[in-house]
Order: C-alpha cells, then structure tokens, then sequence
C-alpha cells in the first residue's frame, strides 16, 4: 500500500480579485522509501501544494481533493488535532530558509527536545539524550556544547542541519524537503543532500524534494514530478525525464540550463509564469511555449502518458520536433 | 596587448575587530593578496564559498573601501595616488556595481525612471528632457518597456527587477561592471534570460564583468577566466576552460565534484569536504585549507604554499600535479 497517496488536489485562495487557483489538479503517489523531486520556476503552487498537505495554509485557502491519504488516513476529514498529531511527527517539513525557520529566542537544543516533549513524552534527561544523538547523526561536531547554542551563534549549514535532526527527532516516514539547499554553498548542499538521502535509506523514510534546480533532481531524486502555474505537467522516472522530456516546458527548463548549452547564449524560455490576472486561455504554458499551435491557444489540453500537452514530445532528435510540428499543422 | 582595465596586485583588506576595553584589536584578514588582469570585454569570475574574501573584493574595485595593502589601477590610473574628490568620482564611473538580491537593491518608494535617472542627476548636468531620452533608451536596451517608466519596483517579477539593475549600472557608461551573483535568486529559466542580456551587453559595449558566484554551472559557460579564492587567498586562477578540465588544487577540484550535474557521464567522484571554512579570526597555519584538504602532508601544515604557474593556470598547492 501507498504511504502517501494524492489525487487531483487543487487549493484555491480567496483574494480580493476573486478565486485564485494556486494548485489546479495535482497528483502524487509515494510508497515508503521513495524520493520524489517537484521541480518548477517560482509561482507554480511547489510549495502550496506541499503546504495543503500539512494543514500549514491560512484560512483563506479553500483545500479539496478526490483524495488525500497518508498511511491509510484520511488527511482531509481529519480535525485540526488529529492533524497536529501526525505532522512533525510522521510527516515534517524543512523550509527554504534555516535562518529564518528556528526561533532565535530559545536555544537549539530546547527546540530540538520540544518535539520529542510535544510527540513522544516521557523524561528530560532521556530528551538530552537523543537531542545530542541526533545532533551528532546529521554530523554537527561537539553536541554537547552546541545544544546551548542560539540560532545566530550557528551557519547557515549547521542551522539546516539543526532543522533537519528536529524533523527526523521522531523517525518520520515521510520528509519534505522545500529547497533545502537553495541558500547555501555548493560543497554545504553537497553534504546536506547526501546527508538526507543517507537518513532515507537508513529509516526507509519516503522523501519529497522540492526545488528548481534540475541538477540536484538529476543527483538524488527517483521520480520527478514538473509543475507549472499550479498544474502537473509531468511525472516521470527521473532518467526517462532528462532523456526524453516530454513536455515542452519541460524540455524547456533543461535547455535553459548553462552546462547543457554549446553556444554563447542560453535558450531563454521568454515571459513568465502568468500570474492571477494574466492566465492565458487553452493551455498555461502557450504563450511561452515554442510550438504552440492555434488549438494550444483554444482547448485545455489532455494528459496524454502523464504529460499535459496536446502535442507531446516524442524522443529527444530534432527531427521528431519536426514531426510533432507538422502533426500539429495537419490538426 | 592593450592596457588592461583593472591591473591588481597582491591586493589586502583586513578589519579591525573591537575586542573591549583594554584589549589589542583583531584582525580579521578578509582578503589576502589577489592580484590579476582584466580586459576589456572579458569576464572574470570569482568563485568560491561564502565568507571567502569575494564580496570584499568587489567592495575595493568598485571603491567603495579602501585597500589596507597592495595597489591596483583601473583603466591606467593608479587608485592609491588619486586623492581629490573629483578625481575620485570620475574614476567611480568607470565602474558600477549589480547586487545579488533584485527584491533588496531598488527603491520600493521610487518609480522606474527616477532609479535609473539618479545616477545621471548626480554625475551629470543634463537636463529632465535629456535623462529621460537616456533612461529610456537604456530601457529598451535591457528589454524593458518604455510604459514601465512610471512604475514601482514592487510591479516587476525578480528577473525584471535585475534587468532594471543591470540598466541602473550602465547609464553611466562605464566600463566595468561588478556582478556579485546577479543570478543565483533567480530561477533557471529567467537566469537564461539574464545571462544572455548579459552577453549580449557586453559585445555591444565591450565591457569588463568581474562576475561573483558560487554556481560553476553559470560561471563555466559565461567567464573567460576564473579565480578561485579560498578564506581570502586566491588558490587557483587562469583560463576558465583550464581550470575545469584540469583542476589543480584540491579545493577546486572538490568544489567541481560537489556541483550537481544533470549530465550523468559528466559527473566526478565526489570528494567530500568535511567540515566549514574556519574563521577567518583564527585561520589555521601553512596553507589555510589543510584541515579540509585530503592530501594535505607535513609541509602543508607549517608553511604557506607560494604561487606557481603551470602553463596559464597558477595554483597555491604544494601537491598540485602537473
């Protein structure tokens, strides 16, 4: 059975323009021990989705999904206490920002010992205890003398690193990950990344990656799943994704990238994810897209193989582009 | 070969830092001797980890600060030697400046036009008529409209944000630009557009980039030559393609292995770095990254490593290879 199992989720936020859908239809099935890397620009409901999911979003977010289990629970008819009884417990989060996500008013090893008082109970000498077991697990160098550390007192490496011993201080089975690595150096993501995936072979923790960066998809995630402006795009193996992209934004975003260019300039995808007031009609993507067509412009296009397109890509030669293009003429 | 642009030489900054009552100052060595070369219409890069002297450096060649040791000249004029107010400001034009985060450097409370406007109000004595001919003209050199004129910085996405940056740094023609990591806010997609604005700049106006980042990815395709710096020494510098198929010192070599790559046959063994940069404070003895490094001997411990060359590439390392 499916540790994690979402169908057609869609969270819509009241705003003083009328309804605003944030996550339109997303999907996403997990067992135990998978990574699943979401992977999209900024503003393509990544995180809301994610959000909606712990119960994190205000109240002006309107949550509905066909379906929405964890371990054999319904997560939507759940009340808010039952919730609090799961998340930080079996399904934690780590956010963009360590800096900014621990409280720089108590020290480390109080916040890190508040989840083990707040979930599993039981005695302040035992909480020290696994506080420096697990400080010592994510490889913070002398934990005994780091627990009385405040936040501002640690790197942005370590603090991540403090964040990520709170979130597995209960052996979750699921992690989310929100752009874990986005604000720090390249050798401190290297470590951090490794660091989290050896912690989900260790536990068989399910672990979903959020990010924008198609490297570290490439280096650590199984599945990936390409949202645009609040739509699943995609949902690939991670191998087939970087080989035979499907969709045209995806094939997009990995042309985009520096290493995968030969020449001086970068094939920019032009404009940006529409926002609440600029929604083109037919598909999200047509205005960016380079081989839109009229029907593109007019009708939401089917999933076609778990891709949203009307005109999938097929293979990765230009000479198959070629075919889809004058497939489309012909439509 | 003609003169170039910026000519450093073992280039220092150091700062004080206020111990108390009583107590000596210590130093704290921020940058320790970095000297290179950089033409018109190349990119230099600067890589390394946060911390490492990359930000002072760009502080001392825009001349925002002062440096505590060593000389360098922009454009054939000495900086030490210049000291009048009006000298200084001249020479200030030549160089301009684009901050990492496009949401922090803007205004909020002033529109488009008055943003990119300023810097010609101050160094120039044009009139309205003619700063506004000029802002809009280098409005639609970024590739932003002339209806976004009157606008706030909070209507713009961040991609845009940066291009309004970059034109806020060109109007006054200068011709060196310091980019300390224009792109690392930003996503994939809108960093392809920028970087291409960017290239396309500096063709059309043969300008010089000292380009900050931490991402190799965008420094290998955008730079012509690379310093890699490591607690304030550069320990690697030379031609970009050279340095990365050939890596010489042990810390560019594992800065290369820890980028993620999504081409699998490009992918190294990753060496681990265990551990952070240590404190510049207390920076430990012989070469600064022996604690970290994995083949640091005996000697790496007590003396520091001296600059040598192979080929094009110079490489602080007693064990780098040929």
């Amino acid at each position: 059975m499916s540790l994690l199992e979402i169908r057609n989720l869609v969270v819509e936020f009241a705003t003083a323009h009328g309804v605003f859908r944030a996550v339109d239809g997303v999907n996403l099935e997990l067992a135990k021990g998978d990574i699943v890397a979401v992977v999209g620009e900024s503003g393509s409901g990544k995180s809301v989705a994610m959000l909606a999911l712990m119960g994190l979003l205000p109240w002006t977010a309107n949550i509905s999904a066909d379906v929405m289990r964890f371990d054999g629970q319904d997560m939507l008819a759940m009340s808010n206490a039952q919730r609090r009884q799961i998340i930080g417990k079996d399904i934690s989060m780590i956010f963009q920002e360590p800096m900014t996500s621990l409280n720089p008013c108590f020290t480390v090893g109080y916040q890190i010992t508040e989840v083990l008082r707040q979930h599993l109970g039981g005695r302040r000498r035992s909480h020290q205890a696994r506080a420096i077991e697990l400080l010592q697990q994510v490889g913070i160098p002398a934990p005994e003398s780091r627990l009385r550390a405040y936040p501002h007192q640690l790197s942005g490496g370590m603090c991540q690193r403090v964040m990520i011993a709170m979130m597995i201080a209960c052996q979750p089975k699921l992690l989310i990950a929100d752009e874990p690595t986005t604000a720090l150096d390249v050798t401190i993501q290297a470590q951090i990344l490794d660091l989290l995936v050896d912690l989900q072979r260790q536990h068989g923790m399910a672990l979903v990656l959020i990010t924008h960066d198609m490297a570290v998809v490439a280096e650590t995630a199984d599945k990936v799943l390409v949202q645009y402006a609040g739509q699943q795009v995609e949902q690939k193996p991670v191998a087939e994704l970087f080989s035979q992209p499907g969709h045209p934004y995806t094939h997009a975003l990995l042309n985009a990238l520096p290493e995968r260019s030969s020449s001086r300039l970068l094939e920019a995808i032009p404009g940006v994810v529409p926002g609440q007031l600029d929604r083109p009609t037919g598909c999200l993507f047509n205005p960016r897209c380079q081989s839109a067509q009229a029907l593109c412009r007019t009708a939401e296009p089917p999933r076609q193989d778990g891709v949203l397109c009307h005109f999938p890509r097929v293979g990765d030669d230009t000479a198959s582009t070629q075919a889809v293009i004058e497939e489309g003429a012909s439509v | 070969m003609t003169e170039p642009l910026i000519k450093a030489r073992d280039l220092h900054r150091h700062y004080p830092i206020k111990r108390g009552w009583l107590q000596p100052d210590q130093i704290l060595q921020a940058l320790g001797g970095a000297s290179f070369d950089l033409h018109a219409g190349r990119t230099l890069a600067v890589v390394g980890e946060s911390g490492c002297g990359k930000s002072t450096l760009a502080r001392l060649i825009t001349l925002i600060e002062q440096p505590t040791g060593g000389r360098f000249s922009l454009a054939g004029q000495d900086v030490s030697q210049i000291t009048t107010a009006a000298a200084k400001r001249q020479l200030r034009q030549l160089v301009q400046i684009v901050f990492q985060d496009p949401y922090g450097s803007l205004n909020p409370r002033q529109q488009i036009g008055t943003i990119l406007g300023e810097p010609l109000l101050i160094n120039t004595n044009m009139t309205t008529q003619q700063r506004r001919q000029e802002v809009l003209a280098m409005m639609g050199r970024v590739g932003l409209r002339p209806e976004h004129y009157h606008r706030y910085p909070h209507m713009f996405s961040g991609g845009q944000r940066q291009r309004i940056a970059i034109a806020r740094a060109l109007i006054l023609k200068p011709k060196i630009v310091v980019l300390d990591e224009p792109v690392s806010a930003l996503d994939v997609s809108i960093q392809a557009q920028v970087l291409n604005l960017l290239s396309e700049l500096q063709q059309e106006l043969d300008l010089a980039y000292l380009f900050i980042s931490h991402d190799l990815s965008v420094v290998r395709h955008i730079a012509d030559d690379v310093l890699v710096m490591y607690l304030g020494k550069p320990v690697e510098q030379g031609p970009c393609e050279q340095v990365f198929a050939q890596p010489r010192h042990p810390y560019t070599q594992a800065l290369l292995s820890a980028t993620p790559q999504t081409d699998p046959s490009r992918r190294m063994e990753r060496i681990k770095l265990v551990g952070e940069l240590p404190s510049p404070l207390d920076p430990p003895p012989g070469c600064t990254f022996h604690p970290r490094c994995q083949s640091a001997a005996l000697a790496c411990q007590q003396q520091v490593p001296a600059i040598r060359s192979y080929g094009d590439v110079q490489v602080a390392c007693f064990n780098a290879q040929n």
